[in-house]
């Protein structure tokens, strides 16, 4: 036995470089798959909804894959677990860019998973779409944020409250996190300026359920309409519990930024009826477009009852803006993604929207539904045109002096 | 006032249904049941699944769901719980593995999602409890506007309290019973079939956690979660009522039921659930056998 280390050595090499040689081969075709990942949590408390995202873009790929892919290539997607816990959020995104080696990723729900994973797209420079209406305060390069922020929400919400509905006293109520504080922190703003009042902003923890008191407290705070920032389980709680009350949708208005058509859909019309949400798309918006999504939705999830919403919409075609941004520049990373999404527009279910190519949001069309006895939205007022994202409205930021522009946050103009 | 003390006595009612349940088979048989969060869980899901597939209202579903999960129960205790007995802490382990699979039965639909079938009423997703209209609004007694599910809810938890007050000291089952709680060893001395009447009390004690979840779907949304964060509560009652105390977990689930609604009403729901876990912790600091426990011999 005359084994010697170098002929081990070559030996090694010859079969490493042997089994890596498919893989040299495969990426000359030109048909070697785009690897995308999806970071949903797929189980845990957050999986009822999360999934139904992962499902939106899964189906859009679907849907790319059969016309022909991207630059000739199909796509695949790569699903991950986040579990329903931001440290795992994180981890699992350390593994989608690190190990598979993927520039592009739709995923996270909540701020908490989009705050974890943040860092590693930044420092790996990868790119990360989400979906989901959220507080705003946030101004990366590495994230094209495809859903709702506050000015879509409430800047025409509120003076509508006050001036169509007439309504002069808001009780602020909220589940106890950031988006609500933030979304609380804008609607005062707005109702002083549209010379109303505020007359408590309360809070409720995360997750809870027990509204009784709370409900008791907008009985008697003499308020003549409710703004809602309530999130999760608990907004079926909270209109049950607000019904059970005796309090009359038509006498003290709930007007939500949360409640969607999944909610209505657990808790049973008949409590929300006469309630509004303020959202850029609802299920009932009577566009040729919105048919056929919902009906290709149902079928992919195999479901004939499946509602859509907002984010869910924005889930699917966050994938399509993508996919021109890649076409347009020719390029998988980050910087061709980001030059090439700019001002990009798609048509989706719900109307056009554009990415705006200073902050890297979404122009969406605000509109407000009220509730009926069917569980679904009739859209009472909207605006006629997508309106300009501006993450930073809580803290003065306007069309005209934009805090988060192409060059990141201009911190100097930030005054908390 | 009157409807503060209505609040809080129906937020005691939630606890006491809850707890009523965990008072008999912790307090009386020393079981850390982990899953009775989850027994609570498929009470509202045999409400979910009987009005959708068997059409029948939420008034059937009381009896329906006591019995489901009485089996359920029932199983529990034939095939983990009994080979468990003096073991508290591999109760505990034990348990928490059945809760697991029950959730994730629930969650997968026992399985049939991975071969494509979907029931309805079942899998991740949030269902819906119709509740009949006259449990919805209000009642007008003597001039107070009282919601009506809540005095439903305090209705039910009464009926069942006092069912299970004559079981426990009226029955020779319940002499049974409160002669294992003392000496287990001596109660089959006496010729009690021990194991046939812990299989009795756990099935039992399992079933008003049934009803429990039937009286929470009409609450708030049913999810394979819905449990989990109830049994901390109703574990709380049970510790600073006493083990073994029937009157113990009654006057516990009241105190703190009544504390929250005060507090809550005079500064914050946030502040109120701090205050009464600052009060458990007091109890059990000063007074670790619980606030009206019998003396053991």
């Amino acid at each position: 036995m005359n084994v010697s280390r170098r002929h081990l050595l070559k030996a090694a090499t010859l079969g490493s470089a042997s089994l890596a040689a498919p893989h040299i081969v495969s990426r000359a075709f030109a048909a070697e798959p785009i690897k995308v990942g999806a970071l949903y949590s797929q189980t845990g408390n957050l999986a009822v909804a999360e999934k139904l995202l992962a499902n939106g873009v899964s189906m859009a790929v679907a849907e790319i894959n059969a016309t022909g892919g991207i630059l000739g290539r199909p796509v695949e997607v790569v699903v991950e677990d986040g579990a329903s816990d931001p440290k795992t959020f994180s981890e699992k995104a350390s593994k989608l860019i690190v190990k598979d080696k993927i520039m592009t990723v739709f995923g996270c729900h909540t701020s908490a998973s989009r705050k974890a994973v943040l860092p590693i797209f930044e420092k790996r420079g990868a790119m990360l779409f989400y979906q989901t209406h959220y507080e705003g305060f946030e101004c990366s390069r590495n994230v094209i944020y495809s859903g709702a922020v506050p000015n879509h929400q409430l800047a025409n919400y509120i003076p509508w409250i006050v001036k169509t509905l007439g309504k002069k006293k808001f009780f602020i109520v909220g589940s106890n996190y950031i988006y609500p504080r933030e979304m609380a922190k804008v609607s005062k703003k707005l109702i002083e300026a549209a010379g109303a009042q505020w007359v408590a902003d309360e809070y409720l923890e995360l997750g809870h359920s027990e509204w009784a008191v709370m409900v008791k407290k907008i009985k008697e705070s003499g308020a003549d309409v409710v703004l809602s920032n309530v999130v999760g389980d608990s907004i079926i709680a909270f209109y049950r519990e607000f019904k059970n009350q005796g309090i009359s949708q038509a006498d003290i208005p709930i007007c939500a930024t949360v409640t969607s058509e999944i909610e209505i859909a657990a808790m049973g019309a008949d409590y929300a009826a006469g309630s509004y949400t303020s959202f850029p798309y609802f299920m009932s918006l009577d566009m040729p477009g919105n048919k056929s999504f919902i009906e290709r939705f149902r079928k992919f999830v195999n479901d004939p009852k499946q509602v859509t919403y907002h984010s869910l919409e924005a889930a699917y075609f966050q994938v399509f803006l993508w996919k021109q941004a890649v076409e347009k520049s020719k390029d998988l990373g980050a910087e061709g993604i980001r030059t090439g999404i700019a001002g990009q527009s798609y048509e989706a279910p719900g109307g056009k929207v554009t990415i705006d190519a200073d902050n890297l949001h979404c122009w969406l069309t605000p509109r407000i539904g009220q509730w009926q006895a069917d569980g679904q939205s009739k859209v009472v007022d909207a605006y006629p045109h997508p309106i300009k994202p501006l993450p930073y409205f809580a803290y003065g930021e306007t069309e005209s002096n934009l805090f988060c522009t192409s060059k990141g946050l201009d911190t100097a103009k930030l005054k908390i | 006032m009157i409807d503060v003390l209505f609040i809080g006595l129906s937020l005691s009612s939630i606890l006491l249904l809850v707890a009523l349940g965990l008072a008999i088979t912790y307090g009386a048989m020393g079981v850390i049941n982990m899953a009775h969060g989850e027994i609570v869980m498929a009470g509202a899901y045999v409400a979910v699944l009987s009005g959708i597939w068997l059409k029948t209202s939420f008034y059937v579903a009381l009896p329906l769901a006591f019995l489901a999960a009485a089996a359920l129960g029932w199983i529990i205790e034939r095939l983990v719980v009994s080979r468990l007995y003096g073991r508290l802490l591999d109760t505990l382990l034990a348990t928490w593995g059945v809760s697991m699979l029950i959730q994730q039965a629930i969650r997968l639909e026992f399985g049939l999602t991975f071969l494509g079938i979907h029931i309805a009423g079942l899998g991740t997703g949030l269902q819906n409890v119709a509740v009949p209209a006259e449990l919805q609004g209000v009642v007008n007694i003597a001039g107070v506007e009282l919601n009506a599910y809540r005095g439903f809810i305090v209705l039910v938890t009464v009926v069942l309290t006092a069912l299970t007050w004559f079981i426990m000291y009226w029955t020779s089952l319940g002499m049974k019973v409160r002669a294992i709680i003392r000496n287990p060893k001596m109660a089959a001395a006496c010729g009690i079939d021990v194991r046939k009447v812990n299989a009795l009390t756990f099935a039992y004690g399992s079933g008003l956690a049934g009803v429990a979840g039937v009286m929470m779907s009409g609450f708030k949304g049913v999810s394979p979660d819905l449990g989990s964060s109830m049994v901390v509560d109703g574990f709380m009652v049970v510790v600073t009522g006493g083990l073994g105390s029937l009157i113990g977990t009654i006057m516990a689930s009241g105190l703190l039921g009544e504390t929250n609604a005060l507090v809550a009403v005079a500064t914050n729901d946030i502040l109120a659930r701090a205050v009464i876990f600052a009060a458990v912790i007091l109890v059990i600091v000063l007074k670790p056998e619980g606030l009206f426990s019998f003396k053991r011999r």
